[in-house]
């Protein structure tokens, strides 16, 4: 029995392994002796190129790690602030009762499908609230645009922040709180002086694990942010299209491709660099969380 | 300096509570916000037609969301008969017998890794492992080369008739959705099983129980409203993924049921169609809401928005029902 | 197979001051000796917490263990089930006896051991079962399903723990609604159904309340004419009033082992009379 449950244990690391194995396989060596993606385009060429262009054969990959960084960007401005201030809300001023409502209602946040916030941007962020404010100074917002994107994707990590940031300040030892008062602090010196400070870490790792999850968003930047980046080169407006990493793969795996083109194998080399960044992300994560535990402990 | 005791000190802390304040309602405003234009624009398109219906891509007032409800029951079904026992086991080997060892504690660093990888990086392993399983089916490919014949398929009693590679089946998405919740699983039945105090371990081993008959006559049952909890929140973060399906070729129009199931009581009457239904053709829920909600026509707007107001419901069903079994569980135990 | 489990309560013949006289009378009778120990020495991982303990225990007798916190008496309680095997990174070097048979040896099987000899903890355990999955949670892992055989094990199980007539109409309710006295009870209850012939029992009382404290005593009492009873405790007129032989520990070492009442009143080592009179660091 106990080799059974071993092997049920044992299969989340033959999970990663498994992915691994399967982005190394169709970008950088093929075990069945095919082309890799990285054999045909030297790497060097893929991470310094401005232009994503598969009919021409250009594949560098800025537009799209610039489409990524500009969603997962505007997500954070959106999410940090908002998640800190209801974390601290949370456990510094709200009523027992108060946190009994709004924290599950938090979590419905978390709990609406992807799918469902890439829809409202496309349908009513963006005409309904984007266009009419940027058409104030006249600015122009294109029907796919990297801020209404980033704007639900911001909203959609909030509860992650806010839920995590409010682990950390919790942890912070009661008798620091009560040393700041009994010195006759206010509850917002306590609050910004006292408990963030000393929870800083503790929700720098919240935040970056919220933004590592902005980068592998997909459904919402599918369908509210775009199929290509202006012209194929950089996203620097985020009032036009963007094109992510995950649009792209979503992109290619949903257009008739033939398995062993160019085009296939470069949805695993976005693949493995999307995994990259977002496992490096969280191992940091990880580990500041855990320094931050320790110096509790 | 004396100070009087009636100085204002606390203005500021006011104006820094009410931006608190403001900040976590402007979260859920946002979503009574989603919630009532969803259902705006959505509510003249709810009928029981909608839940009956194929989709139709030339007369929006006719197309509904049946071959989406089945495909999402099945992947459902299937995903929970395989990541359950399987995040069971896994979170008992990791809490029972692995105490501490360093191929625990690898598990363990592998399992929150694994549940920061975005969703449809696993979208990419199921597409390969499962879909193409690597086109070593393929014609020309390694196992025809080495068979001599084309390999299609497995047959089996009753008719189950399993294809190679899987292709773009219930099946294909369920494993992939359920690598996808495993880790989530995992940690949830780890923390109920240990939440199950030691103490109640050491009498029932010292009544002369094995330490198998521990776990399961007391330690699962004492966690099961934690186990079932997790589990059924991780199912209905599954229910609505919508990327590692499309990966994994969920149809994005399709006017069928996975084997023609259509009505409940089919599910009995013919069994043959039920066992193969996790390997035909599907699409979900999701999909749904996204291939309409692609669509210019401005009719599909309203269908779509009438799609996730089914999804949503499906979902807040089952996170009530989650909280449900949390609050009965805690009223009944304490130890 | 359940020989002893239908008989009545047997009468008790103690006499109703709080605190009693040791039973001398029964004490002059040679007794079988249940449980021994040679020359046990006890290590969790390089901490050595039992040095060379030798002591026979008995049968149908109460043996009290008395000694400051820390110093291994619940250790040497869980050796004599093999409690300690659980705890990684234990070992221990001597022999542990139960009638004449090394419980260590390879050939014993732990679970049978562990039936045979019940424990009961400081803390009451209760299942988070219905009081009768409780008492008959030993005989169905034991494999017992026969519903009516149970049912006669349950009662007779609930009888002699004294708590029959408190629940014998709420079979059904959880253990967990029980108070605290009554789930010391129910746990007692619970090994008992076992059929075991010794009962370990670390701190039984320390949990309770004085008039709950007065029934479980009140019980260990009635039960030892059938079981060998071993009890750990902190209180010295809990030992003087309900053992016949009390062993003194100290720093993991057995100072000192004989009658209660002689050893509470004419104890042979200073450290014995430092650790009774209340003169102790
Ligand atoms: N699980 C364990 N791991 C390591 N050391 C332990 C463990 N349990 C007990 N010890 C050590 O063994 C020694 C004896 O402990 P034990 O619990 O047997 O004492 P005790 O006499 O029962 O004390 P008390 O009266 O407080 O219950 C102590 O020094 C304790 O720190
Ligand atoms: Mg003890």
């Amino acid at each position: 029995m106990q080799q059974v449950l071993f092997l049920c244990a044992g299969l989340s690391i033959v999970t990663m392994a498994g992915i691994v194995f399967v982005l190394l396989n169709e970008s950088v060596y093929s075990v069945l002796g095919d082309q890799a993606f990285f054999q045909e385009i030297p790497l060097w060429k893929f991470l310094t190129g401005t232009r994503w262009h598969w009919d021409s054969g250009e594949f560098g990959v800025w537009p799209l790690l610039t489409s990524t960084l500009q969603v997962a960007l505007i997500g954070g401005l959106v999410s940090v602030p908002l998640g800190l201030c209801s974390a601290i809300y949370l456990s510094e001023y709200a009523t027992p009762r108060t946190r009994r409502v709004i924290k599950p209602t938090l979590e419905l946040l978390a709990g609406v499908p992807t799918v469902v916030y890439g829809y409202f941007a496309l349908m009513f962020v963006t005409p309904y609230v984007l266009r009419p404010l940027f058409g104030l100074v006249g600015l122009e917002v294109g029907t796919f645009n990297g801020l209404a994107a980033g704007i639900v994707v911001g909203i959609m990590i909030t509860p992650l922040v806010a839920s995590l940031s409010e682990d950390a300040i919790r942890s912070v030892p009661q008798s620091l709180r009560e040393a700041a008062y009994a010195l006759g602090s206010t509850r917002f010196d306590v609050s910004v002086r006292v408990v963030v400070p000393a929870a800083f870490s503790g929700i720098v790792a919240a935040c970056l694990l919220a933004i590592s999850r902005a980068i592998g968003e997909t459904m919402a930047v599918v369908i509210a942010g775009g199929q290509n980046t202006p012209g194929g080169g950089l996203a620097i407006n985020p009032l036009r299209e963007v094109f992510t990493m995950t649009s792209y793969i979503v992109n290619v795996s949903s257009s008739d491709v033939e398995a062993g083109s160019m085009e296939y194998k470069s949805l695993y080399a976005v693949g493995l660099t999307l995994f990259v960044i977002t496992l490096l992300m969280n191992i940091v994560s990880q580990w500041v969380m855990r320094r931050f535990r320790e110096a509790y402990q | 300096m004396s100070s009087s005791l009636y100085s204002n000190s606390q203005t500021r802390g006011r104006w820094f509570e009410y931006v608190c304040l403001l900040a976590t309602w402007s979260a859920l405003f946002f979503l009574a916000v989603l919630l009532t234009v969803i259902l705006w624009q959505g509510r003249g398109n709810l009928s029981m037609s909608f839940l009956s219906n194929f989709d139709d891509r030339l007369s929006p007032e006719k197309a509904g969301m049946l071959a989406g409800l089945w495909g999402s029951f099945w992947l459902m079904i299937l995903t929970f008969l395989i990541s359950v026992p399987v995040g069971i086991g896994a979170a008992i080997y990791l809490e029972e017998y692995s105490t501490d060892s360093w191929i625990a504690r690898i598990i363990q660093v592998n399992l929150s890794n694994l549940a920061g990888v975005p969703s449809i990086v696993y979208g990419i392993l199921g597409l390969t492992v499962f879909v193409r399983m690597f086109g070593i089916f393929a014609k020309g490919a390694i196992i025809e080369r080495m068979t001599g014949n084309q390999v299609e398929g497995l047959f089996f009693a009753f008719g189950l008739n399993v294809p190679l590679p899987l292709g773009t089946t219930v099946i294909s998405g369920a494993l992939t959705l359920s690598l996808l919740v495993l880790p989530v699983i995992i940690v949830a039945t780890q923390e109920a099983v240990r939440a199950v105090p030691g103490s109640i371990r050491h009498a029932a081993l010292a009544l002369g129980a094995t330490k198998w008959q521990t776990i399961v006559t007391l330690v699962l049952p004492a966690a099961m409203p934690g186990i079932m909890t997790g589990v059924i929140l991780s199912l209905s973060r599954a229910i609505g993924e919508t990327a590692p399906l499309i990966m994994v070729g969920a149809s994005t129009f399709l006017r069928a049921t996975p084997a023609d199931i259509e009505y409940p009581h089919e599910l009995v009457t013919k069994p043959r169609a039920t066992i193969n239904a996790p390997f035909d053709e599907y699409t979900a829920m999701p999909i749904m809401v996204y291939s309409w909600a692609k669509q210019a026509q401005r009719e599909y707007q309203g269908i779509a928005s009438a799609g996730i107001i089914v999804l949503v419901t499906v979902l807040l069903t089952m996170n009530g029902l989650a909280i449900y079994i949390r609050n009965r569980s805690q009223q009944h135990l304490r130890w | 197979m359940f020989p002893t489990m239908t008989a009545e309560k047997p009468i008790s013949l103690k006499p109703q001051v709080p605190l009693r006289e040791p039973s001398a009378a029964t004490d002059d009778v040679q007794r079988a000796i249940k449980l021994e120990t040679r020359h046990l020495d006890f290590y969790y991982g390089n901490n050595q917490a039992l040095h060379d303990i030798s002591l026979q225990i008995p049968e149908r007798s109460v043996t009290a263990f008395i000694g400051p916190s820390g110093c291994g008496k619940s250790t040497f309680l869980r050796t004599l089930n093999r409690m300690n095997d659980i705890i990684e990174g234990t070992r221990h070097t001597g022999d542990v006896l139960l009638e004449g048979t090394d419980i260590f040896d390879p050939r014993v099987d732990v679970v049978a051991l562990r039936k045979r000899v019940g424990m009961v903890f400081q803390k009451s355990t209760p299942f988070p079962k219905s009081i009768f999955d409780n008492i008959a949670y030993g005989p169905r892992v034991a494999g017992l399903k026969d519903l009516s055989r149970l049912t006669e094990i349950v009662e007779s199980s609930l009888k002699r723990a004294a708590l029959w007539d408190e629940v014998k109409d709420r079979m059904r309710d959880s253990a967990m609604a029980l108070s605290g006295g009554q789930q010391q009870r129910l746990c007692i209850a619970r090994a008992l159904a076992t059929e075991p012939d010794v009962l370990l029992m670390d701190e039984p009382a320390s949990a309770l309340d004085p008039a709950s404290t007065t029934r479980v005593e009140d019980l260990i009492f009635d039960l030892k004419s059938n079981y060998t009873i071993v009890i750990v405790t902190h209180n010295m007129q809990q030992a003087a009033r309900v053992s016949d032989r009390t062993a003194f520990f100290y720093q993991g070492h057995l100072v000192e082992v004989g009658p209660t009442q002689e050893l509470f009143t004419r104890p042979k080592e200073k450290q014995t009379e430092d650790y009774i009179t209340g003169r102790f660091g």
